[in-house]
């Protein structure tokens, strides 16, 4: 029965359908992004860098002279409403690939889907470390780091900074990345220092709008350093309600996405913490500034948006990296023809590509390398928010799960003796 | 859990529990006269929040005082209430007052849904974070532990200074006698030459206005983020609905109830504080179903 | 005649697959979306309005995932399992419930709802979270089947239960018990006189409408290959409502023609007016609400009624509002 709608399409659409390795007018991709919702701060800025980066790649003559149309799916209408505008677009648009998406909810639910529609999905921002280790993919790729390297990155990056530390408590968002963050951060923690106390362990709901309660009692209970991996505005709110009240003061505040809320945050998150981007991004790059284009990314996004780049316009442009070399890839190893859609899945493999951050390699769980960057809080005037020194540069080699292990039980393997055996590269300033 | 916790847990719960009340407030208040259960209620205290947080932040970014937060506070409320909940009542709401009450909550519903898109087309999707307010009053020491002025002293005494505000504007004066008198009859009161439209557009508005100005006062100390106002209005719903529809004293004790409850939850059990609202509320149901302080009603025969 | 365009719509869908086989999913999860919007109408024949059924939805579709993650899972013991699960709850719940009416009644139900809900991300461990659960694809009659043959079997098994329910419900509204469902909306202290239990009576249709929120739960989760815990939320249940009332709350038919619509306008919304779908479902809402408060099915009757005259007594549940009625 498909076969009919097929051969109907075929028909209509004769030069696209019906000789695979014809070039195509257009390349066409579907970017899935949050454009409501409290996520939509991280899928608007993602959406404005997509039409930047998009526009530039037509504007030096496409994907080997094709130009690349993306259509957007908005993730906060929920999961019905993303699963079929999902398929409609894969079966109805045709489009060559899926970037999907943001929520890892999203991601475990459009990956299966996206192996059984055979359309090459890179998955551009969803953080779950389980899906690779869970499940094998052919058409799934992930051009991003995952919880796993992120959360080490952090453990390591306090433990270097703040060797001498006690006692620790969290205040995470109650929903799966809340959760997942803690376990893989709680399990890194007490491999590597055993007798670190954790005091205390909150999870307001998602889009808690006060924090008093938990901050009262974390100034009772005085712990030495909080972790929080919250985002969005829930982190703006604790960060804030925590500086008013002080205990920005006595507790040192771990941040790992924390990128994503300096600017906003302002004046109001205090020198001397430490935060986190979810990757190398961070739109003073120690290794990226300097590099042209890198700069006059910067300065663009900021004309336009009115705010610098954060994480996700960076997972973003290395989702488009790797389109990018994908195809160049594809079309080489076929002998300089357009590759059919099967060719360009097979170039995914080992593809190295690099967006705004430093370069990101595929292995051969289809999962990312990506660097980590992490750094602690400074007073800046010139930016009027609090801008990272001390900054470390994790290679993800060193810190990210090797193929085919499960991630807790790797990262309970590490000991005290890991911390020294990794050796970021550090930053003065 | 030793004294000096307890009192902590008390003092974090009525600062909650002030917010809770004066959103509750405007939602019991419009129930109790037009007989609506308004769903958009939370849209208003969104925008409340949205106005204010952007009114404010762009008078302290001009250099002015940030002590105009509070006088920006009662405007952008009263704007809202009045811009956007006047007409809501006018056009819409005056409709569907025949209708059964299932269309009614559904209009209110859409109503709702209209406005996340409006707020998000005029504010956009970045938080928005202004506590100019908060910071002007300082902190203060209790037991060791800093809190905010603006959370410990002010907030419950707005809630206290609105309760009593209400009961003498209901019980003492004209407009609010008639507002009564439609509540308790509508068929007389026109019969004795009420303006009926008029009482409804006016509380409309009067409880649209609280709503917002419980956003209001919330931005000092929270981010004002989409979709804020959807967890308001369940929120509010079960403190209304706990307290007795229309009861606004009742409105009062619960929202300290489940305030405390949510505070002694943090500190005791803290999986449990956001099942707090709804287990109070089952709790009390199940025993008074008319809520704690409502009235049986009188059923037709 | 009145029959002849329901005919036309239902062969219609029926072919679906072979004309315009990327809809076929849609379709199935607007079937999944109707059955429980078919459970709502049940209980607002008692004029009895539910904020909560979302929690009915949710717990056979955890319920579905459960047993399809450990058993392996076969289709029709993984929907029975759902739909059994949801009308025990059901059941247990419903029993408190229905001493309470109109607003109390809505509200208890979204307290249960919402304390799932919560549960639901809480028990992280068992739940995923609100990442969810993933569904693994069931069997169907021990064989194991490529999506898009999956996909085809569970449309037309929908299509089935869709008119099997519709049929079921509206004989069972049709008979004694449903009238006396529809009594306790009109006058529920001439039904006590009658000597009829009138809690008893709408705990029957409450553990109808939960089974049938169930059935529909079951079918979104193998469907959708993935539980979350959105399944309980409140605004799921609103839209429930939402879905009874755009298409007549008075007919079966209603909950199926008001879930096709709703899909469509949601899904076309979402893509060609991404900033403001709420918006245009919301405007969608209202203007059916403000000049056709009974409906697409109601508004079909009246033109029906104008083109060929009224028709003749109709059966259970195309009752008309009685004037009055409303309070």
């Amino acid at each position: 029965m498909r076969s009919l709608g097929m051969a109907a399409a075929a028909i209509a659409f004769a030069a696209t359908g019906a000789f695979a390795a014809d070039k195509p007018d257009e390349l066409k991709i579907g970017i899935t992004t949050f454009l409501s919702g409290p996520a939509s701060v991280f899928g608007e800025p993602a959406k404005a860098a997509a039409d930047m980066i998009i526009e530039q790649i037509n504007a030096d003559g496409g994907i080997d002279g094709v130009p690349i149309a993306a259509s957007y799916v908005d993730e906060g209408a929920g999961g019905e409403a993303l699963v079929s505008e999902y398929r409609r677009l894969v079966e109805d648009v045709d489009v060559d690939l899926m970037l999907a998406s943001i929520s890892s909810g999203n991601c475990n639910q459009l990956a299966p889907l996206a192996e059984d529609l055979k359309v090459l999905n890179l998955m551009w921002d969803c953080g779950t470390q389980r899906i690779f280790e869970e499940n094998d993919y052919r058409y799934v790729f992930r051009t991003q780091a995952n919880a796993t390297p992120e959360m080490l990155a952090t453990v390591l990056y306090l433990l270097k900074t703040k060797p001498d530390f006690s006692t620790i408590a969290v205040v995470n968002q109650d929903y799966a990345w809340g959760r997942d963050s803690w376990d893989i951060f709680q399990t890194a923690l007490k491999a590597m220092k055993p007798d670190a106390k954790v005091v205390a362990e909150f999870f307001p709901k998602f889009g808690a709008p006060d924090f008093s309660t938990e901050i009262s009692r974390l100034q009772a209970l005085r712990p030495d350093v909080i972790l929080s991996t919250s985002w969005g505005g829930d982190l703006d709110t604790f960060v804030r309600q925590a500086a008013q009240r002080g205990l920005t003061n006595t507790s040192t505040l771990v941040l790992p996405l924390a990128e994503s809320s300096l600017q906003r945050l302002g004046s109001a998150l205090p020198p001397g913490h430490i935060v986190g981007g979810r990757g190398d991004h961070y739109f003073l790059h120690p290794e990226r500034v300097g590099d042209p284009a890198f700069d006059d990314f910067m300065k663009a996004f900021h004309d336009k948006t009115g705010a610098y780049p954060i994480y996700p316009v960076f997972h973003m442009s290395q989702a488009l990296a790797a389109v990018k070399a994908v195809y160049a890839k594809a079309i080489e190893a076929n002998g300089g023809e357009w590759p059919d859609r099967e060719q360009v899945v097979d170039a995914m493999d080992g593809l190295s590509f690099q967006g705004l951050g430093n370069e990101v390699t595929i292995r051969d769980d289809h999962q990312g390398l990506e660097d980590q960057l992490l750094g602690t809080t400074a007073k800046s005037d010139e930016y009027g928010f609090a801008i990272l020194k001390d900054i470390m540069l994790f290679d993800a080699e060193d810190i990210t799960t090797p193929v085919g292990e499960e991630s807790i039980e790797w990262l309970k393997t590490l000991g005290p003796d890991f911390v020294a055996s990794v050796e970021p590269k550090t930053y003065a300033d | 859990m030793n004294l000096q916790l307890f009192a902590l847990a008390f003092f974090d719960g009525i600062a909650y529990a002030a917010l809770v009340f004066l959103v509750a407030v405007g939602l019991t208040l419009i129930f109790g006269v037009l007989r609506v259960l308004n769903v958009a209620h939370g849209s208003f205290y969104a925008m409340g929040a949205y106005a204010t947080a952007s009114t404010v932040g762009a008078i302290v970014a001009a250099g002015y005082s940030p002590w105009l937060a509070f006088p920006m506070m009662i405007i952008a409320s009263a704007l809202i209430g009045g811009l956007i909940g006047g007409p809501v009542e006018k056009l819409l709401l005056r409709r569907i007052y025949d209708m059964e009450e299932v269309l009614q909550i559904l209009v209110t519903f859409a109503v709702f849904m209209i406005l996340e898109d409006v707020q998000r087309l005029v504010w956009g999707v970045q938080p928005y974070f202004e506590s100019s307010a908060l910071m002007v009053l300082g902190t203060v020491d209790v037991l060791g532990i800093t809190y905010t002025a603006y959370q410990l002293i002010l907030l419950p005494v707005v809630a206290i200074l609105v309760l009593v505000g209400l009961r003498i504007f209901l019980r003492h004066t004209l407009s609010g006698k008639l507002i009564l008198a439609v509540t308790e009859d509508r068929e007389a009161a026109t019969a004795i030459g009420v303006n009926v439209d008029r009482v409804y557009l006016v509380t409309f508005v009067v409880g649209a206005s609280l709503a917002a100005f419980g956003g209001a006062l919330a931005s000092a100390t929270t981010s004002v983020i989409p979709g804020m106002g959807a967890d308001m209005i369940v929120l509010s719903f079960a403190v209304v609905a706990t307290a007795g529809l229309g009861r606004i004293e009742g409105a009062a004790i619960t929202a300290l109830l489940i305030g405390l409850g949510r505070s002694f939850a943090v500190y005791l059990a803290p999986e449990l504080d956001v099942l707090v609202p709804y287990l109070i509320m089952l709790a009390v149901l199940l025993v008074r179903p008319e809520g704690l302080f409502g009235m049986a009603h009188t059923r037709k025969i | 005649m009145r029959s002849i365009l329901p005919a036309l719509i239902v062969l219609l869908v029926a072919v679906t697959p072979v004309l315009a086989p990327t809809s076929q999913v849609l379709l199935t999860l607007a079937f999944a979306k109707g059955l429980a919007v078919l459970g709502i109408i049940v209980l607002l024949q008692a004029g009895q309005v539910s904020f909560g059924h979302a929690l009915y939805f949710a717990v056979s579709a955890y319920v579905a995932a459960s047993v399809a993650r450990s058993f392996g899972g076969e289709l029709v013991t993984t929907l029975l399992a759902g739909v059994a699960a949801a009308a025990v709850v059901g059941l247990v719940v419903g029993v408190f419930v229905v001493r309470y009416r109109y607003i109390f009644f809505a509200m208890l139900n979204l307290a249960v709802s919402m304390i799932f809900f919560a549960l639901l991300e809480k028990f992280y461990y068992v739940t995923g979270g609100s990442d969810g659960l993933q569904v693994p694809r069931p069997t169907v009659v021990g064989l194991t089947l490529e999506r898009g043959e999956f996909e085809t079997i569970l449309f037309y098994g929908a299509l089935v239960l869709s008119l099997l329910a519709a049929w079921g419900t509206h004989r069972y509204l049709a008979s004694p018990l449903g009238n006396m469902l529809r009594a306790i909306k009109t006058n529920e202290v001439r039904l006590e006189y009658l000597g009829v239990s009138a809690r008893s009576t709408l705990l029957s249709g409450y553990v109808l409408s939960a089974a049938l929120c169930g059935l529909g739960g079951a079918l979104m989760a193998v469907a959708q290959g993935i539980v979350t815990p959105e399944y309980a939320y409140w605004v799921r249940s609103g839209e429930f409502v939402f879905i009874a009332i755009l298409g007549g709350s008075g007919s079966v038919a209603g909950a199926f023609v008001g879930a096709l619509i709703y899909e469509g306008v949601r899904t076309y919304a979402a893509a060609f007016a991404s900033d403001i779908w709420q918006m245009v479902l919301g405007i969608v809402l209202l203007v059916i609400i403000i000049f056709g408060p009974s409906g697409v099915t109601g508004l079909y009757q009246r033109l029906m009624d104008r083109l060929v005259g009224p028709a003749r007594p109709r059966g259970a549940g195309d009752s008309e509002r009685a004037p009055g009625a409303a309070e």
